[in-house]
């Protein structure tokens, strides 16, 4: 009931704010995101308002993350996808490599109050060809009906004395190093200058060094619920709203552990070159607008990206008992021991830290 | 020499009825017990009579030299068995259930063949318009339906380039012969990532090819010409070989009785390298039907073939859709042996090589 | 008696030896054009692609490309200490023009990524110097750059700034043999925790021969089995062999994560049995046992098959020959039959080996962490971290190893000799 209401009437006032760039009905775009439970949040918070309001169609793909796929596309000419959701560093070296369009900041939909779009959104959400639409975190999380006295801190993690099994996690240098070293003793505020050193490098290899043996590494957002259901792991990183639509969803026992979460935001990129432009940016504006990024908020625990969405996030839409703001990233409360992903240093090392990751894994 | 003794030796049953019956008192487990006389009753069974003179220790080698074959045999064989009953299981899991093994008919079910049709369908339940929304929306339908229009196409560009080449590379004439035939088997040998890479690279070039000013990755075009290379080898191979024991004075006697070079191409060489190039053009449409890495490379969503489909399959999310898929693979791939296996008898009986 | 000295001449006038020669040309040409329509396709659909990989492994033009007058105007630069100002200043102008181009191939980033390769963590040194640039309208440049970032005090940066300058480098090949230029310019060995090339291009020799050698002794005693049995039930056991052979890669890959896996068909069999405890359950899959397993499993038959067929050409009469002079059993088959069998040895084992090295999708699949291939990385270069000069140069790296085994092939088999069932 609530959200028909929520979907109605964010139907009316994007009405009066957007009614100028809507676009002839008929068309169709191709939006790429991470698929599963990410992706149906979307689906029911952007997609089909959209679809709604405007007349076009949807054509709905997953990808893994990276900018792979869009490289090659744009530089065979060949776009076929029209909206591309990314990961913040992944944005930045697209967009400085000429693979993504521009956005014009200034056709994005003001807040409700008038609040033009630029001051709406949160500081550090919207760049030359990005405009963020969630923050999302990568946390650990456990199954609470096999491990009644749970782990606390992200050093439970990294021990299999104290708390034996196996461990999950993604494949890949990034937030593997900066789990490592908080769990060594790092401050959430320092990581990232204890890795500007090699020091500090070699000291995140060698925590992660103690767990090796015990880990199963994941690539899909979707395997870290499927490893804990399944028991292949005793805990595991994940993308918070995965493991929240496990709960909140499928009603598993999983607990989530917020110390040291690693923070980051998706965006909205346009490859450069789609012939679906227009539509592109329609559904990007409406999509980032403050009603849907509210709305996808009730579907999945990722924080919107305008503070004016954030006082309408409500309860969870499949169950009302569930209060949505205690899972968000950014709820005070978990983020007392925190990390935002630093895209600078992962745009400058990525190449060579992922090279002595797979160096280190096949020792 | 010429009588047949009973092919098990009655010392040897006789243990082995014994030896099954420790086991299974050990274990009261019947499908241990089953494979237990098979490892070990198969082996008896091919104990051929042996001269009279041969000695225990020869006898006892024969049989571990047996049931080490036997073992081989199993190792081979067993793990695309074992995906057909797994199939049916009812449970999303990936071994036997207890109620598979004790064979309660509820424990089995087809909902995983169900999920290959409906996958991807926009209303799987609705009656309305249900086969077109199958056929164009289903995701493995459509990856059945990308597999086979490719691997066609590229059989029969194979298939035509193959054969034609290989009639030049049997006659004795042909110049720098091994280096040619090095040349068009390569394909088979160099490895797929790197013509993958190559292909990548190459398909993606902008105002290089007629028609294609975007390039031709991420279309049909460019996987079945990828296929089709990957598939000429086993054309070459298999005509040249057919041709090998082909008789060139025929191709005399024809033109001596005044027939034209196509008469005796159509009247004489193809019906006798027929089988061949059959067999051959059953290769390439196995191998495209098959070929993953050029797909990766190359293709987009829209072109989406069954291995591709699986390949993401597993690694993702495996579901024992996968295996229900992979079971009408190999239903798939033993019908093509059996006519793989007709054409060579046919081919043998034409040549005059009847099996004894 | 004719005249030895005088020519035989053919019916109109020519002489028999040139009329023959014309007559083998023309046969030679009939040959060699019905292959040619074949050999146009291999070239254009196999060789090209492949020749400009190659070319893609030596050639990366991102230099000239974004900062052109720079990078012409560079190589006059002696490399000594820190570059004069006017090379400085054609550097901060052509990064000035760069930054408003958003052609592909031709940004900042493209620059900045390229230099990123050869002095990691300079990426966000070219992006953010790139963004101030055009406000720097007078000199001295190399000042103004230094107070935008200390990083370009270092001599290094303009060594790396001047070698990718040149359109042409040898950069790739030193990263896929683990080695690099050092801050001087001089090429060195990269540090032990980065040397990963070298050492999965030996393990995936390694594997491969290791692959090899299990194929060949799971396949010798089966050919020798399927060689003497009578024809029917030898047809009949056949089919064991051929239907792996025909069944699709994924199938039987699939088919072994369900055997393998930590709760599949193997490990559920040896807990029942009590072999193992439940919670002692065998990794089998995701590791090397994993890739080494199935893919023994795969190219098993492909050293069958040439077993066999040079095994069934060998008369069992030799055999007893030897016996029945004496000789034992093992001393008659060392003697007397394992010689004939090398050259069906050599086919399959050279043949299994060259597929080993170049596998992909199994170790994808079931490889984990320490069963992946050569292979694997340099799928990894294409798709995912996009490095694809060096993927292309470890591609050339492989495909050289490949040749060389086809090569040795190609002289002791005969690529003639390839069959198929």
């Amino acid at each position: 009931m609530k959200l028909k209401l929520l979907i109605s009437s964010m139907a009316l006032s994007l009405g009066m704010g957007f009614a100028g760039s809507a676009s002839a009905a008929g068309g169709e775009i191709t939006v790429v995101s991470w698929g599963g439970a990410y992706t149906k949040s979307q689906v029911e918070a952007y997609h089909k308002p959209w679809i709604a309001k405007t007349g076009n169609k949807i054509k709905s793909e997953d990808y893994n993350g990276g900018i792979a796929e869009i490289k090659a596309m744009v530089e065979a000419g060949n776009v076929s996808w029209d909206i591309v959701d990314v990961e913040l560093s992944d944005a930045i070296r697209a967009c400085d490599e000429g693979l993504l369009e521009t956005i014009d900041h200034s056709k994005l939909p003001p807040a409700k109050d008038g609040t033009p779009a630029t001051e709406d959104f949160i500081e550090g959400t919207l760049y030359d060809c990005a405009v963020a639409n969630i923050v999302w975190s990568t946390i650990f999380a456990y199954d609470k009906s096999k491990m009644p006295e749970g782990p606390k801190t992200m050093a439970d993690f990294f021990d299999t004395k104290k708390f034996p099994g196996k461990r999950g996690l993604r494949k890949g240098a990034k937030v593997n190093l900066e789990f490592a070293l908080m769990a060594d003793g790092v401050a959430a505020k320092d990581v990232y200058s204890v890795m500007e050193t090699e020091e500090g490098i070699d000291r995140a290899f060698k925590k992660l060094d103690t767990i090796k043996d015990d880990v199963v590494w994941w690539e899909a957002g979707a395997q870290p619920p499927q490893l804990l259901a399944d028991g292949e792991v005793a805990m595991t990183t994940a993308y918070n709203g995965r493991i929240f639509n496990a709960v909140a969803g499928e009603d598993k026992p999983f607990e989530i552990v917020w110390d040291g979460q690693v923070w980051d935001l998706d965006l909205w990129v346009i490859p450069k070159g789609t012939k679906n432009k227009e539509l592109a940016m329609d559904f990007l504006g409406f999509s980032t607008g403050t009603e849907p990024l509210a709305a996808q908020a009730s579907w999945i625990s990722y924080g919107p990206a305008r503070k004016s969405s954030a006082p309408l996030v409500g309860n969870y839409a499949t169950n009302e008992k569930i209060d949505m703001a205690p899972q968000m990233p950014t709820n005070p409360e978990n983020l007392t021991n925190a990390v935002q992903n630093n895209f600078e240093f992962w745009a400058d090392n990525a190449d060579q830290l992922n090279e002595r990751f797979n160096a280190w894994l096949a020792k | 020499m010429t009588t047949q003794k009973p092919f098990i030796t009655r010392p040897g049953t006789i243990a082995l009825y014994v030896a099954t019956a420790i086991v299974f008192l050990l274990t009261f487990s019947p499908a241990v017990a089953l494979a237990f006389i098979l490892v070990f009753g198969i082996p008896l069974f091919f104990m051929h009579e042996m001269p009279a003179y041969t000695t225990t220790g020869e006898k006892i080698g024969k049989y571990i030299f047996l049931t080490i074959c036997t073992m081989i045999f199993i190792f081979l064989i067993t793990p695309i068995l074992v995906i057909i009953p797994l199939s049916f299981n009812a449970e999303p899991y990936f071994t036997f259930t207890e109620g598979m093994l004790s064979l309660d008919p509820s424990a089995y079910s087809l909902r995983w063949y169900k999920d290959i049709v409906q996958f991807g369908m926009l209303d799987p339940t609705g009656t309305e318009n249900w086969w077109s929304d199958m056929w164009n929306n289903s995701t493995w339908v459509r990856a059945a339906r990308n597999s086979f229009f490719i691997a066609l196409v590229s059989t029969i560009l194979a298939t035509a380039f193959g054969t034609l080449a290989a009639l030049g590379l049997s006659r004795p004439e042909m110049p720098y012969r091994s280096a040619i035939t090095s040349l068009l088997i390569s394909p088979m040998i160099v490895p797929l990532v790197i013509t993958a890479t190559g292909m990548f690279f190459f398909y993606s070039q902008k105002n290089l090819f007629p028609f294609y000013p975007d390039g031709l990755s991420k279309t049909y075009l460019g996987i079945i010409l990828a296929h089709a290379t990957l598939g000429v080898p086993f054309v070459i191979i298999t005509v040249t070989a057919t041709l090998s024991g082909f008789d060139r004075s025929l191709i005399r006697a024809s033109q001596g009785l005044g027939a034209s070079g196509t008469t005796t191409f159509f009247k004489v060489i193809m019906p006798l390298i027929l089988p061949g190039m059959i067999s051959g053009a059953l290769f390439a449409f196995i191998t495209s039907l098959d070929e993953v890495v050029a797909v990766i490379f190359l293709a987009d969503v829209d072109q989406r073939t069954i291995p591709r489909q699986m390949f993401s399959g597993i690694r993702e999310q495996i579901s024992p859709t996968i295996l229900a898929v992979a079971t009408l693979l190999v239903v798939m791939s033993i019908a093509l042996l059996t006519a793989l296996e007709l054409l060579r008898r046919r081919s043998e009986r034409l040549r005059g090589l009847a099996p004894s | 008696m004719p005249d030895p000295t005088t020519p035989i001449l053919t019916a109109d006038g020519t002489p028999l030896k040139a009329k023959l020669a014309q007559t083998t040309r023309q046969l030679k040409w009939k040959a060699f054009l019905l292959t040619l329509p074949l050999v146009l396709f291999v070239v254009i659909t196999f060789v090209l692609p492949i020749g400009q990989m190659l070319y893609r492994s030596v050639h990366n033009p991102a230099g000239s490309n974004v900062v052109p007058q720079f990078a012409e105007f560079i190589q006059e630069w002696d490399g000594q200490g820190l570059p004069d100002d006017k090379y400085v200043e054609s550097f901060v102008k052509d990064l000035a023009v760069a930054r408003k181009n958003r052609e592909i191939g031709k940004t900042v980033g493209n620059l900045a990524t390229r230099v990123n390769y050869e002095m990691p963590g300079s990426r966000s040194l070219i992006t953010s110097t790139a963004r101030k640039a055009a406000k720097i309208t007078e000199g001295p440049y190399l000042d103004a750059l230094i107070k935008i970032n200390k990083k370009w005090e270092n001599p290094a940066i303009w060594l790396t700034l001047q070698r990718v300058s040149k359109d042409y480098t040898l950069a790739f090949y030193l990263a896929a043999t683990d080695m690099k230029y050092d801050e001087t310019g001089k090429i060195v060995q990269a540090d032990d925790l980065y040397q990963i090339y070298i050492p999965i291009l030996l393990k995936t020799l390694w594997l491969s021969a290791v692959i090899t050698v299990l194929c060949f002794i799971l396949a010798y005693p089966v050919s020798y089995l399927l060689s003497t049995l009578p024809l029917r039930t030898s047809n009949l056991l056949m089919i064991l062999v051929l239907l792996p052979f025909w069944t699709s890669l994924l199938v039987r890959t699939t088919a072994w994560i369900a055997m393998l896996q930590t709760e599949g068909i193997i490990n559920d069999a040896l807990v029942f049995l009590g072999a193992i405890d439940d919670d002692g359950r065998i990794q089998m899959i995701y590791n090397q046992t994993g890739t080494i397993i199935s893919m023994v499993h795969i190219l098993l038959p492909f050293m069958i098959l040439p077993l066999f067929s040079v095994m069934k050409t060998i008369p069992p009469s030799y055999m007893r020959a030897a016996k029945s002079m004496g000789a034992s059993t093992f001393y008659s088959f060392r003697r007397v039959y394992f010689p004939q069998t090398i050259p069906g040895i050599a086919a399959g084992t050279l043949l299994v080996f060259i597929l080993a090295i170049g596998y992909y999708i199994t170790p994808a699949l079931v490889g984990g962490n320490d069963g992946l291939l050569i292979s694997n990385l340099i799928a990894d270069h294409i798709k995912k971290t996009l490095n694809w000069s060096l993927g292309a140069a470890l591609g050339t790296i492989l495909l050289v190893v490949v040749m060389v085994f086809y090569w040795i092939y190609n002289k002791l088999v005969g690529v003639d000799n390839l069959k198929f069932g």
